[in-house]
């Protein structure tokens, strides 16, 4: 395996990564905006304030490694889809200041304005990472290298396929996050959960499936690995999450259902990248002029050294994360926003 | 309005106000971090209290901080497009490594810190702040490293139309890195101990007898003299030293050098004007320039005149804000070193002048900080890589006028409301009354 293929795969599990630990606290984010009380919002942030900043350095250290090693890759599409990543940005600041901001004011109309900018700079970032994979998956317009000129718009982002594909992803992690809220809550809201996961997977699941059949019509070059076993086995473990998802959640075996809607997402991504691959960013224009892992990577001195960074940082990266995730485990508890701990009040176990 | 103007603007807008943020969260660590400490080995419930009473204000910090950083980190792609392409080999890994090794151990670690009090024993609880402590400073190497690299480019060459990496230690370690790090450091830990004695100093000006506000007020002081000594001699100075031999017209220009000379003066004060570049209302030492950066006063300082036209940096802004940096930092060191003797003397917490000082100084720090950046940032025009790319070549080119605009404004006004809030809350909880101390 060449080093560029390492970095696709890399890149591959810094974005699976981030789907699925920043998917749950936008799922949770998202759900909110439905929250039955106001001390109902405060379980669904205290269950994910602890971690949820460390699940956004996923995306944060995927934008770096992207740049070290695909740096046109990161300057193309990101400034072709100019005005769409500045709205993710606005909905990540939100998020970012409401979490810490809602409870720091004992007035219901500032905790009000602050748990609309908690849902709402959930939901947008949950459709909005779709529309951009269902537009990379469907080709972007980019011109001949080695300059790989822009040459689309901001409306031209929101056709109907990535749209499809944003709707696809906004069920999924309402899902992902309805199961990780059902995992810390207990009682009447971890049932009401478990009803709304299996819900929104019908959803995801019909969605999904309309994707996929879009999918054959407007990028058909995705489907020319189907002659490689890898790309079996890998929609093999697809399917086979697909199914545990509400197999688990009905039978209320909550953390296994949790671990197959992770595999879910993982899968997917697996699938999706291996059908485009070694393309990152296929053209529209032409698929000659696809940004590859080979056409658009650093130098292998760069990814060398990247390499060596990755090896010696991520293993100990993992072990804090897996602690810290170990220290919070068991139910959510109220009173622990970032305010609430903050200002000394003993968290109430009492809502156990 | 051109695209590329807009573009300046809008980073130079959107880092500077993230840069409000970092020397505060990373200076606040280190204060939170000692005041753990001692409230854990000596088993003192009034420095847990001061850990939890800034605690606090650190984590409505750090959450604008982390908010504003997210743009940043994106910003070099969606605005500077050929800058990317053309730095990517090099700059991309500085800014990878910041995530792999410092953003998941800060952000992680701040999770166990603030929500973890109760959940972990105090040993850990204490290991995370450090932990906290020690990430923010790490994310500063990182990012200051690579910033280090835009002034002063080493271990690359150009090659393909891009600058190409040919040794990791030398971009990394290239000859501004470690001078700028140092003094990037020390100003935030300044920055920290000044919000420290600044509010513990509101509150004994409230109650002279505030057991909190003496122990925090004498965490501040102490901690606040040595940084802001060290901020100045050695850190600022060797710095200035280093632009002297790497950046010769930068140089020129912060210190208001307008023409070559042996035993060139150091301007205390002065007003410049250009064209033709000069320096009215001067007041100057002969010789201390060339002294102080060559270590001899015969040494020759190259003056601005000998840099052509296009090459040189703006003169205005880089001398104002140069020089102002350097007063305040004389003024941090002689209010901490009043405060200090007083507080020998015993009579700090009756000297009303001393503490109103020290709570109106709070900003200061970071208005140092901001002019610092500025300084190093305009004197780095008309280059975005010095020497290699010029800022005017670097932007998007597919991104028009209209759209950066477009951000630009919302950016603005986003900016604006969270600055205000951030504000907001910062003295709500500065003047709350500390919650009652038991361990
Ligand atoms: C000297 C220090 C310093 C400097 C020059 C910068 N930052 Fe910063 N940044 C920090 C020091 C810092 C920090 C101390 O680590 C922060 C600030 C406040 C905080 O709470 O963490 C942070 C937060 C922060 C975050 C959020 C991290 C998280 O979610 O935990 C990102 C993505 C960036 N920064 C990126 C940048 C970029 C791309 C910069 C350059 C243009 C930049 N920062 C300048
Ligand atoms: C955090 C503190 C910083 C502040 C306050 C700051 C300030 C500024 C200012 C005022 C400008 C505009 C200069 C001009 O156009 O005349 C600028 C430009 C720029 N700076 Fe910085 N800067 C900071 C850190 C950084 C870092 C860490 C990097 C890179 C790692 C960086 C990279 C750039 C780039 C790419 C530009 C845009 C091009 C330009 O206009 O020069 N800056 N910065
Ligand atoms: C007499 C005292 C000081 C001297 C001689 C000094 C020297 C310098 C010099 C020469 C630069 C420009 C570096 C460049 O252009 O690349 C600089 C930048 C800077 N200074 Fe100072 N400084 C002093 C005090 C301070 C103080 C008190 C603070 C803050 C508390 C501060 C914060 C900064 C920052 C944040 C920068 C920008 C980053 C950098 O380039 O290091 N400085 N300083």
């Amino acid at each position: 395996m060449d080093l560029n293929t390492i970095w696709f795969l890399l890149v591959g599990v810094l974005v699976a990564g981030y789907a699925v630990l920043d998917g749950f606290d936008l799922g949770v984010g998202a759900l909110s905006l439905f929250a039955r009380s106001s001390e109902e919002r405060d379980v669904y942030v205290a269950s994910i304030a602890p971690v949820w900043d460390g699940n956004e350095v996923w995306l944060l250290t995927g934008g770096g490694a992207l740049f070290a090693a695909f740096p046109i890759v990161y300057a193309t599409v990101f400034s072709g889809f100019y005005l769409a990543f500045m709205l993710l940005l606005v909905a990540l600041i939100a998020r970012a200041v409401s979490i810490e901001f809602r409870a720091l004011v004992p007035s219901p109309g500032w905790t009000k304005v602050w748990d609309w900018a908690f849902g709402l700079g959930s939901l947008l970032p949950a459709i909005l990472f779709g529309v951009a994979v269902g537009n990379v998956l469907r080709g972007v317009p980019i011109g001949p290298a080695p300059e790989f000129p822009w040459q689309g718009s901001f409306l031209g982002l929101l056709n109907p396929y990535a749209v499809l594909v944003g709707l696809v992803s906004c069920a999924f992690f309402v899902m992902h996050g309805a199961i990780y809220l059902r995992m810390k809550t207990d009682g009447e809201l971890a049932d009401r959960m478990g009803r709304i996961a299996l819900g929104a997977f019908a959803a995801f699941l019909a969605l999904y499936a309309a994707a996929t059949a879009a999918t054959v019509v407007v990028s058909p070059f995705l489907f020319q690995k189907t002659s490689n076993p890898l790309f079996w086995i890998l929609a093999a473990l697809l399917v086979a999450s697909l199914v545990a998802t509400p197999v688990f959640t009905k039978t209320g075996r909550k953390a296994l259902a949790f671990v197959a809607s992770s595999a879910v997402i993982v899968f997917m991504i697996l699938v999706a990248a291996l059908s485009a691959y070694p393309a990152l960013v296929p053209s529209s224009t032409s698929l000659a002029n696809s940004l590859t892992i080979y056409n658009a990577s650093s130098t292998p001195l760069t990814l060398y050294t990247m390499l060596v960074i990755a090896l010696i940082g991520v293993p100990i990266m993992l072990g804090y994360t897996i602690f810290v995730y170990v220290v919070f485990k068991g139910k959510a508890r109220p009173g622990e926003g970032y305010g609430a701990a903050v200002a000394g009040a003993k968290p109430a176990s009492a809502r156990r | 309005m051109d695209a590329l103007f807009l573009a300046r603007l809008q980073f130079a807008v959107t880092v500077g106000f993230h840069f409000i943020f970092p020397p505060i969260s990373i200076g606040l660590a280190w204060m939170l971090c000692i005041a753990e400490w001692l409230g854990w080995r000596k088993r003192d419930p009034v420095y847990v209290q001061v850990g939890r009473f800034f605690a606090k204000l650190f984590a409505i910090t750090f959450a604008v901080g982390v908010a504003t950083g997210i743009v940043m980190e994106f910003q070099f792609g969606t605005n500077w497009a050929v800058y990317s392409k053309f730095v990517g080999d090099i700059f991309g890994a500085p800014l990878a490594a910041e995530g792999v090794f410092a953003f998941f151990l800060e952000s992680t670690f701040m999770g166990l810190y603030i929500f973890g009090r109760d959940r972990v024993s105090k040993g850990v609880h204490w290991f995370s702040s450090l932990m906290v402590a020690v990430g923010a400073t790490m994310s500063a190497f990182w990012i200051v490293a690579a910033n280090s690299w835009q002034q002063t480019p080493a271990g690359s060459v150009v090659r393909n139309g891009r600058a190409e990496l040919t040794s990791f230690y030398d971009a990394i370690f290239n000859p501004s890195t470690m001078p700028r790090y140092l003094h990037v450091v020390t100003a935030s830990l300044v920055t920290g101990a000044f919000v420290v004695a600044g509010v513990a100093a509101y509150h004994l000006l409230k109650d002279k007898d505030s057991v909190f506000g003496r122990k925090a007020l004498r965490l501040g002081v102490a901690w606040g003299l040595v940084f802001a000594v060290l901020e100045v001699m050695p850190f600022g100075h060797f710095h200035a030293q280093q632009v002297a031999r790497t950046q010769p017209e930068k140089f020129a220009a912060i210190e208001g050098l307008y023409t070559s000379q042996t035993a060139a003066p150091l301007v205390l004060f002065g007003i410049p004007f250009s064209p033709p570049p000069l320096i009215k209302a001067k007041v100057e030492v002969p010789g201390l320039l060339s002294y102080m950066a060559f270590g001899s006063v015969g040494e020759r300082v190259r003056g601005i005149d000998e840099f052509p036209l296009e090459d040189r940096p703006p003169l205005w802004l880089t001398f104002v804000s140069f020089h102002n940096m350097v007063v305040l930092g004389l003024w941090f060191i002689a209010l901490m070193g009043w405060a200090a003797f007083r507080l020998f003397s015993g009579k700090l917490w009756e000297d009303r002048l001393v503490l109103k000082a020290l709570m109106w100084s709070i900003p200061l720090p970071v208005a140092a900080c901001q002019l610092g950046w500025m300084a190093a940032e305009v004197g780095r025009q008309p280059w975005i890589v010095y020497k290699l790319l010029r800022t005017s070549e670097a932007h998007s080119p597919t991104v028009t006028a209209a759209e950066v605009g477009f951000s630009l404004v919302l950016f603005g006004l986003i900016y604006l409301m969270l600055g205000a809030l951030w504000l907001f809350l910062m003295i709500k909880k500065a003047k709350a009354t500390p919650a009652p101390a038991h361990a």
